[in-house]
């Protein structure tokens, strides 16, 4: 099949504004299907509806990033193709989404590291010089809205509630927090799409995301980990974690196993 | 219908209120909350509406388990959306089963310690992609046919929530017709995935109406109280006859050699379904009831840390508040 990443012939310029709406779109799309994996065995039946609704709202995101996607590339793929086609090396989603659901609080708590940075992060861009993109962020960032609020809130419970609820936020916070630091590594991709007008550096986003993230876990009673070490390879499809490949094993069996069919 | 075999109770209460209660839903009152109700008619709806409620959530999982394998982002999306709507409708149930005076930890109780059941259907498994458009189309038309007339049963909470579940329902079945459709026209593998779906459904969907009529002991009190609204055999009869239709339509076979048009009858004739399995499947033996089961149980366990640490955040936070206020 076809590759999507950055050919060795093309420069940045000509592929920039493609792989930035495929982190966009892969975010979404591999964060929605994480969430959508807790189908049915929710703690509660209201819990089990809000992971639904985020999990559509996520599924739905990455629909408009990848047709977007699709518009900057002169081949017959469609959206559906970017999802269901591509390898994990094509991917370009941060690792922090991709990793296991773990239980109830660690999903909740990667959910409120990701909304936390979603949140300035959409409002920046829809003041994108790119209409289209101004207009997916704009929907998408009533969405993080109520996203942030929720996980916001359910982090603080859980870790404040009970020493066992406190003990396994702690667990969650240890394991998740080096994979939070890729989000605010800029590349020459993120340069680029700056320099165009389309968003600004990750790495702007540093300071909104610690305030939020710092309130967040004081009223969580759980302690920032000093630890500024940080995973990285999702975004530029170098390197993911072992865990996408199963998932997209998974996620992509009908399309790979009928190629050509239609459903 | 998500509901079988709900038992009846009589009540042996005071004559009088009983048959001024009678008068009531004869008159086709709604009897709200608040209102005097025989113990027997409390019982008997707690039952039905906790089974069906029951039905909602774990109906949730046989087509959870192909959300991640959904083969389209738009496909994805519906059955998501699909599922999350069949939460919700469960969340109407078990309040307005909570009018009734029993609480929804209660239910839980009584379905994860085998003295409340769920409807049969879903104790079937969706083993391809064309499940999800026979479970849509079949189940959910089933479930409509019941619970259209549902609409207008005698407790009035019941009946309300009927109404928004109906349009929902209806919006499924479309969608999982739909799907059926779109596979029907793609390739013979396709086709095949759809044909072995009716082939496997067909019957199982047919039980959801509950045992014949001649075998079903629990009918006369609850159709007296507008609890039941037609017999299980009138609602067999008219699902038969639209689906019959569909099926050709879609260009599949059901799998029943003795079903044809009755001239004088205006019906179609079908065979019945197998009761031995349909009582081997209620009472614990088909071929998912242990996943089934096993799954509602361990999310309850695995999410009681949950619950008991938002109960205690709650806790601490009104202590606080009363702690500044001093």
């Amino acid at each position: 099949m076809a590759t999507s990443g950055i050919t060795r012939s093309a420069t940045v310029s000509e592929t920039a504004v493609f792989e930035f709406l495929l982190r966009q779109g892969d975010n979404a799309l591999v964060l929605g299907h994480r969430l959508s994996e807790w189908c049915g065995v929710g703690p509660a039946l209201e819990e089990d509806i809000a992971l639904a609704n985020t999990a559509l709202d996520l599924i739905g995101q990455a629909k408009m990033w990848l047709e977007s996607a699709v518009g900057e590339i002169d081949d017959s793929r469609s959206a559906n193709d970017l999802a269901y086609l591509r390898d994990a090396w094509d991917f370009r989603n941060l690792l922090l989404v991709e990793v296991p659901n773990g239980d109830f609080g660690q999903t909740l708590l990667r959910e409120f590291f990701f909304d936390a940075f979603q949140l300035p992060w959409l409002n920046a861009l829809s003041q994108s010089s790119n209409q289209r993109i101004a207009d997916i962020a704009a929907k998408a960032f009533k969405e993080a809205s109520y996203h942030l609020e929720r996980s916001a809130e359910t982090v603080i419970a859980l870790g404040d509630g009970t020493e066992q609820s406190h003990q396994r936020m702690s667990r969650a916070l240890d394991y998740l927090w080096p994979y939070t630091g890729e989000m605010f590594v800029d590349d020459a991709i993120d340069t680029h799409i700056e320099s165009v007008g389309i968003a600004p550096l990750p790495s702007s986003m540093r300071q909104a995301w610690n305030q939020t993230v710092d309130s967040v876990l004081s009223q969580a009673q759980l302690a920032r980990p000093q630890s500024t070490f940080a995973h990285s390879g999702g975004r530029t499809g170098f390197r993911h974690t072992e865990h996408l490949g199963h998932l997209l094993a998974q996620m992509q069996v009908l399309q790979r196993s009928y190629p050509g069919a239609t459903w | 219908m998500y509901a079988q075999l709900v038992k009846s109770e009589a009540s042996a209460e005071d004559p009088i209120r009983l048959a001024e209660f009678q008068a009531r839903i004869d008159r086709g009152e709604k009897i709200e909350p608040k209102d005097w109700m025989p113990a027997g008619y409390r019982k008997t709806l707690i039952r039905q509406i906790g089974q069906h409620a029951h039905s909602e959530i774990v109906g949730q999982l046989p087509e959870g388990n192909w959300i991640t394998r959904a083969p389209t982002l738009e496909r994805k999306a519906n059955l998501l959306a699909k599922v999350q709507d069949e939460a919700g409708h469960g969340l109407y149930l078990y309040c307005a089963a909570e009018t009734l005076g029993v609480s929804r930890d209660e239910l839980f109780e009584m379905l994860h310690n085998g003295k409340m059941k769920y409807s049969s259907i879903f104790n079937y498994p969706t083993l391809t992609w064309a499940d999800m458009g026979a479970v849509g189309w079949l189940v959910d038309g089933a479930a409509i046919m019941n619970q259209v007339p549902l609409q207008r049963t005698s407790y009035g909470p019941y009946a309300r929530a009927m109404v928004r579940i109906c349009k929902e329902e209806s919006f499924h079945q479309r969608q999982g017709y739909h799907l059926l459709l779109h596979m029907m026209k793609g390739s013979e593998a396709q086709q095949r995935m759809c044909q072995d779906a009716l082939n496997r459904m067909w019957f199982p969907a047919l039980m959801m109406f509950g045992p014949s009529d001649k075998d079903s002991v629990h009918s006369a009190q609850s159709m007296a109280w507008k609890i039941k609204m037609n017999t299980n055999d009138e609602l067999r009869q008219k699902f038969v006859d639209e689906t019959v239709r569909q099926a050709e339509f879609l260009g599949l076979q059901i799998p029943d050699d003795a079903l044809r048009w009755n001239e004088s009858t205006g019906h179609y004739d079908f065979s019945e379904p197998d009761w031995d399995e349909f009582h081997d499947v209620i009472s614990g033996n088909g071929p998912c009831n242990h996943e089934r089961l096993e799954a509602r149980k361990s999310a309850w366990n695995d999410g009681a840390w949950v619950r008991e640490a938002r109960m205690a955040h709650a806790m601490k936070n009104s202590e606080r508040r009363l702690a500044a206020a001093e």
